[in-house]
């Protein structure tokens, strides 16, 4: 099977999705880039983005992006309340999560994976905020973070996407995923923004 | 555990420390919170929250472990060098014209803050007519702070860090090697005050004229987080400076229009 819908595909016009997190570590950047810039500046989503880079170079990403994509994109800020159809980066040396106000909170535990932020971290608090309304999204990588914050996300009734490995510039991190849990979606990058846009449309 | 038995057991905990300890933790920031308690269990071997909260109150040292779960001590000397650089540059010359000073290091941990604080007064030829109170609500904490010996393996790094924030002098002029860690200069010292205080429970105690209170209010929620901007402006005199973490700020609180930025970058405001 490469990088096709799982079978059944699963229904998505009947639900209702109010944020959107991803998590990605090596070949991100890219993988990002040619994902969000599909996506419509009236799209109604936050979507929350924890990217593991050195943190020097972590400090542009916003601006990176906001170059080449139509929706608003910032770092998140400690206590800033998540808007709609905004693209949110977690800044570098601090976890980021989501708080039950919809608002961001940050935390410096210790690195976990080796990582701060940290997928997990991120991907645990959302699930535990939105339930079924969350869609988790993990792409390329070189570790396991994120694996167990997804599981979590499907255990809490949310979506799940995995980049097919195969797509993967960096399979690990998607590969970490598969041995955890079976997602909805099993997808190469190219086959995503449709899915994506389905998560935007309301139900009737 | 079901999903839901771990937010109620989670609320019990917090809520059964409060009642036995009077350690309030009920308006923290509850991700982290409940990511550290479950931290916690695995090193407490406990299989539920419900198991460690009868651990908790029957046995008071039990919670004072916790208690090192649940407060994050951890610090450095002149952490973000360039907070202590703009410290230096835009704060220490107004506070140059007051007679004498009180600076509150709110949150000070293991103390390396305050100690960072103290040198560089020193170096400004303001430590003689400053009080430096440092709180905390971690007594293992204050008391790591009160010994002011930090170890030797973080030394260099706090060296750099010590350069990079405008340090006149040699980081190794201010401390011993001793008892296997770098002691501090005793006459740093005689210019603090430790004591526990706690942001969510105490009032305020002295008027002062600088307050530095970084990587504590992350933790709490924006209720809180309110609680203690109310005490830092309370304490505060008139056109008093406060100084906050690298990531914090008062946008989202409803303090924002009650203080200016001096040096947005680096957190530091004063009041209006
Ligand atoms: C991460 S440390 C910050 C240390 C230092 N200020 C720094 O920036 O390096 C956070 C500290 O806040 C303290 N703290 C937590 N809740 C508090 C409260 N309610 N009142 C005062 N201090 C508190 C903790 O005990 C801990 O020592």
């Amino acid at each position: 099977m490469n990088g096709s819908f799982l079978d059944p595909a699963p229904r998505l016009a009947d639900r209702r999705f109010d944020a959107l997190v991803v998590g990605a570590s090596a070949g991100g950047v890219q993988a990002m880039l040619e994902l969000f810039a599909t996506l419509p500046a009236s799209y109604r989503l936050p979507v929350v983005v924890v990217l593991h880079l050195p943190e020097e170079r972590h400090s542009r990403l916003a601006e990176v992006f906001q170059a080449r994509v139509a929706l608003r994109v910032k770092e998140a800020e400690d206590k800033e309340t998540l808007s709609p159809g905004v693209l949110y980066f977690a800044a570098p040396g601090y976890h980021l999560s989501i708080e039950q106000d919809h608002s961001f909170s940050f935390s410096r535990e210790e690195p976990f994976h080796f990582s701060r932020p940290s997928i997990d971290f991120l991907f645990e608090s959302a699930a535990d905020v939105y339930g079924e309304a969350l869609a988790g999204l993990l792409l390329t990588g070189a570790n396991d973070d994120g694996a167990a914050g997804l599981a979590w996300i499907k255990r809490r009734g949310g979506l799940t996407l995995v980049q097919d490995p195969a797509d993967a510039q960096v399979p690990t991190m998607p590969q970490a995923a598969l041995a955890r849990h079976r997602p909805d979606f099993i997808l190469p990058l190219r086959a995503m923004p449709s899915v994506l846009a389905q998560l935007d449309a309301a139900p009737c | 555990m079901p999903d839901r038995d771990i937010e109620i057991e989670l609320r019990l905990l917090i809520e059964a420390i409060y009642l036995k300890y009077s350690y309030d933790f009920r308006d923290y920031s509850g991700a982290s919170l409940k990511r550290r308690v479950l931290h916690a269990l695995t090193q407490f071997d406990c299989k539920t929250i419900s198991a460690l909260q009868e651990r908790v109150i029957h046995e008071p040292q039990a919670f004072m472990q916790l208690l090192q779960y649940l407060t994050i001590p951890v610090s450095e000397m002149f952490r973000d060098p360039s907070y202590f650089l703009a410290l230096r540059q835009q704060v220490i010359p107004v506070l140059r014209t007051y007679p004498s000073l009180k600076i509150w290091i709110a949150g000070c941990s293991t103390g390396e803050e305050v100690y960072s604080m103290a040198i560089l007064l020193k170096e400004e030829g303001l430590l003689d007519r400053s009080i430096l109170y440092a709180t905390d609500i971690n007594p293992h904490s204050l008391e790591k702070a009160r010994q002011g010996i930090f170890s030797l393996d973080n030394i260099r790094g706090y060296t750099e860090n010590y350069q990079k924030a405008g340090g006149r002098q040699s980081l190794s002029d201010y401390y011993i090697a001793a008892y296997d860690g770098a002691l501090f200069d005793k006459a740093l010292r005689e210019r603090m005050t430790f004591a526990d205080h706690s942001l969510a429970t105490d009032s305020v105690f002295a008027e002062t004229h600088l307050i530095s209170c970084r990587n504590v209010l992350i933790y709490f929620n924006k209720k809180l987080q309110n609680r203690a901007f109310g005490l830092f402006h309370e304490s505060l005199c008139h056109r008093g400076f406060l100084g906050l973490g690298s990531k914090e700020s008062l946008d989202f609180s409803n303090y924002a229009q009650r203080f200016e930025a001096v040096q947005r970058q680096e957190r530091i405001f004063r009041k209006l």
